[in-house]
């Protein structure tokens, strides 16, 4: 077990973390004194991480997820060394860079070019390491017209391009990395998605804090979920980002169905081989249950059948047909007989309206389209604001 | 403390320093010019005071020079525990983001008082020169005299420092301390004007009296009071040593012992 390519980067070994929340609430001059005599003010204690143990070996990408206030940024500060666990012991090998976040230090009533130092020399590059590297920074961050302007003249997304294009330089073993992918333009999420694959090649390992499941997919070999203080799931990326996913379910739901539309099938596009007749749309916290009737108008040998989810914008939102779910085509249906689908589809949508589009078809023609064949809106409190694709199952039955 | 040297350490120091430094000025039209032209002026107020209006120095060979020294010396016990005293909290964003030794920024903040007090000093310089006050060979002892005052006021700074993480009252306090202090040294008053040998000796035990009075002994005259023309020798002559040292040493280690609960105690 103890070639290279196992050795452990960091280990954390049941690392229990407390704050002291103090009840701040002096209402008078006379409870200032008592409490002054007392020296002792109350205070409240806050478990923002219990037990937690975990290994993150060296070269691979290790997500931490959870809801905010779960502890885990508190749990990358005990990584960076900015805390000290109550309890446990966390252990790192090799060098550890610290950006948990960017542009730490920036200040505004300085130059973007005496900045530049200034942060360096946070991430442990003196003057002369900082020199030969300034024009590489300034060109990355494609800043060069305004690096002698004051910090305070630059828009949020200049700052953090600067921030960015100097925190890439920091050379280290082990990279902490809270949510940085989060912010700036599309170009800019363009400019770090080429850093984390080059991460990625360079076999460094990184602790990556996020909400995004899609790059904890992505990125991420393993990963923790946490919750309340206590590691609630480990394994691969994908079940982390499942399990996260899952996680807000359980919030609070209300449903409605708007449901089938009637209208005239035969203005719909297609043949009319085979036809809808029949929508029923059931939301419920977990699935959305999409009873779909069909009825077979002429003998067809064969079908594929489909469905699209649309959001608000009339833009699709995921799709899902019996080849994607690597299921059979149907085959040789009898003219007359009758077909009830059956889909549920794992509700992970977010708060809105969506609209369903049906279709019937075979490899060479279309037989029915059903644009906006039903509605259903979903209303959380908390929902995950991610891509992740919804689990989908689809039945059928023929008469 | 054994990273002190560390080459990453001491590019930090030194960029901290600068943006301090430059920072300080900032969008003032005279710009550094102040940090020589500001105790110029502070001085031309007190020589006017204290030399023309109530000549508290009458006997006293050179007392604007005598004066002036004692201030600057003062000035920068002042300065840097009152910088350093809120340094920690002040970079409150650095601590809570990154981990960068905590002493650091004690250390800035006392360099950036160092590197004022040797503009402070130029202008001493002048006004020996000025004053056509012979040049003493014991004015090489400055050093070794600015020496004791930096680690007393490095020990202050790093007690204030840490405490006032915790303890947002200690700013009101010191302040009060200081204008005390300011008081039992013999700043602007000479000590020839004090009668009672007791007062006398006592003023001399703080460090800070001590290391103003053999200031102006090592540079200016010959004739100030020091400490051992107070105590005929004896351990005494060693108190406020022995108060420098002890502040320090225990200022470092309340430090330490408070460094690693910064970040959350902000």
């Amino acid at each position: 077990m103890e070639n290279n390519s196992e050795r452990l980067a960091i280990k954390v070994d049941q690392v229990s973390k407390q704050f002291k929340l103090p009840h701040e609430k002096v209402t008078s001059l006379k409870s200032i004194f008592i409490n002054f005599y007392r020296r002792r003010r109350t205070f409240e204690v806050q478990e923002a991480l219990k037990n937690v143990s975990f290994d993150v070996k060296e070269g691979e990408f290790f997500a931490i997820v959870g809801r905010n206030g779960s502890g885990k940024s508190t749990l990358l500060k005990l990584l960076a060394g900015i805390y000290v666990p109550n309890n446990g012991s966390v252990t790192v090998n090799g060098r550890l860079t610290p950006f948990i976040e960017l542009g730490v230090g920036f200040n505004m009533e300085l130059t973007g070019r005496e900045n530049v130092f200034l942060n360096g020399s946070l991430l442990g590059f003196n003057r002369k390491e900082m020199e030969a590297m300034y024009d590489d920074i300034v060109d990355f961050a494609e800043l060069r017209r305004f690096m002698d302007q004051k910090l305070k003249n630059y828009s949020s997304g200049m700052q953090v391009r600067l921030a960015f294009s100097i925190a890439i330089r920091a050379k280290g073993d082990i990279l902490l990395i809270d949510e940085v992918l989060a912010v700036g333009d599309a170009d800019f999420q363009r400019k770090s998605l080429k850093y984390f694959k080059q991460l990625k090649k360079e076999k460094k390992t990184v602790v990556f804090v996020s909400h995004d499941m899609v790059s904890v997919q992505e990125f991420c070999d393993r990963g923790i979920l946490i919750e309340d203080g206590v590691i609630k799931a480990a394994g691969n990326a994908t079940q982390i980002a499942r399990e996260y996913t899952l996680m807000f379910e359980n919030s609070h739901l209300d449903s409605d169905t708007k449901g089938y539309r009637n209208r005239d099938p035969d203005e719909r596009p297609g043949n009319g081989n085979v036809r809808i007749t029949g929508v029923a749309i059931d939301v419920n916290k977990q699935e959305i249950d999409i009873k779909v009737d069909a009825k077979v108008n002429k003998d067809v040998s064969e079908l594929i059948y489909g469905l699209m989810v649309m959001g608000e914008d009339g833009r699709e939102i995921t799709g899902f047909n019996n080849r994607s779910l690597k299921r059979p085509n149907l085959t040789h249906l009898k003219s007359g007989s009758e077909i009830k689908f059956n889909w549920k589809i794992q509700n992970i949508f977010k708060s809105g309206e969506y609209s369903l589009t049906l279709s019937l078809v075979s490899t060479q023609s279309r037989y029915d389209d059903f644009v906006d064949a039903g509605f259903f809106k979903v209303n959380k409190e908390k929902h995950s604001n991610t891509a992740v694709l919804p689990e989908v199952s689809v039945k059928h039955t023929i008469t | 403390m054994k990273h002190i040297y560390s080459k990453k350490n001491r590019a930090l120091l030194a960029e901290l320093v600068r943006t301090d430094f430059k920072l300080r000025y900032q969008g003032s039209v005279l710009g550094y010019a102040w940090s020589l032209l500001r105790p110029l002026l502070l001085f031309a107020i007190l020589y006017v005071v204290f030399v023309k209006v109530f000549p508290l120095g009458k006997g006293v060979p050179h007392y604007p020079v005598y004066l002036l020294l004692g201030l600057v010396m003062w000035n920068f016990f002042l300065e840097m525990t009152t910088q350093s005293l809120g340094s920690i909290v002040l970079r409150g964003d650095l601590i809570r983001k990154i981990r960068i030794p905590r002493w650091i920024i004690v250390l800035s903040a006392s360099i950036s008082a160092l590197i004022n007090l040797f503009l402070n000093l130029i202008v001493v310089m002048v006004f020996l020169f000025l004053n056509h006050v012979d040049l003493l060979m014991t004015t090489l002892w400055l050093p070794l005299i600015i020496i004791e005052v930096y680690i007393l006021a490095l020990g202050c700074s790093l007690w204030l420092a840490a405490g006032y993480v915790k303890y947002r009252d200690l700013n009101y306090i010191w302040e009060v301390i200081m204008q005390l202090g300011f008081y039992v040294t013999p700043i602007i008053y000479p000590m020839t004007r004090i009668t009672s040998l007791t007062v006398k000796k006592l003023l001399l035990l703080n460090p800070m009296g001590q290391a103003v009075q053999d200031a102006r002994y090592a540079v200016v005259t010959h004739g100030t009071t020091i400490t051992k023309g107070v105590f005929s020798g004896g351990w005494y002559t060693y108190i406020p040593y022995i108060i420098t040292i002890v502040v320090f040493i225990t200022g470092l280690l309340y430090f330490k012992s408070q460094a690693k609960t910064f970040a959350e105690n902000i």
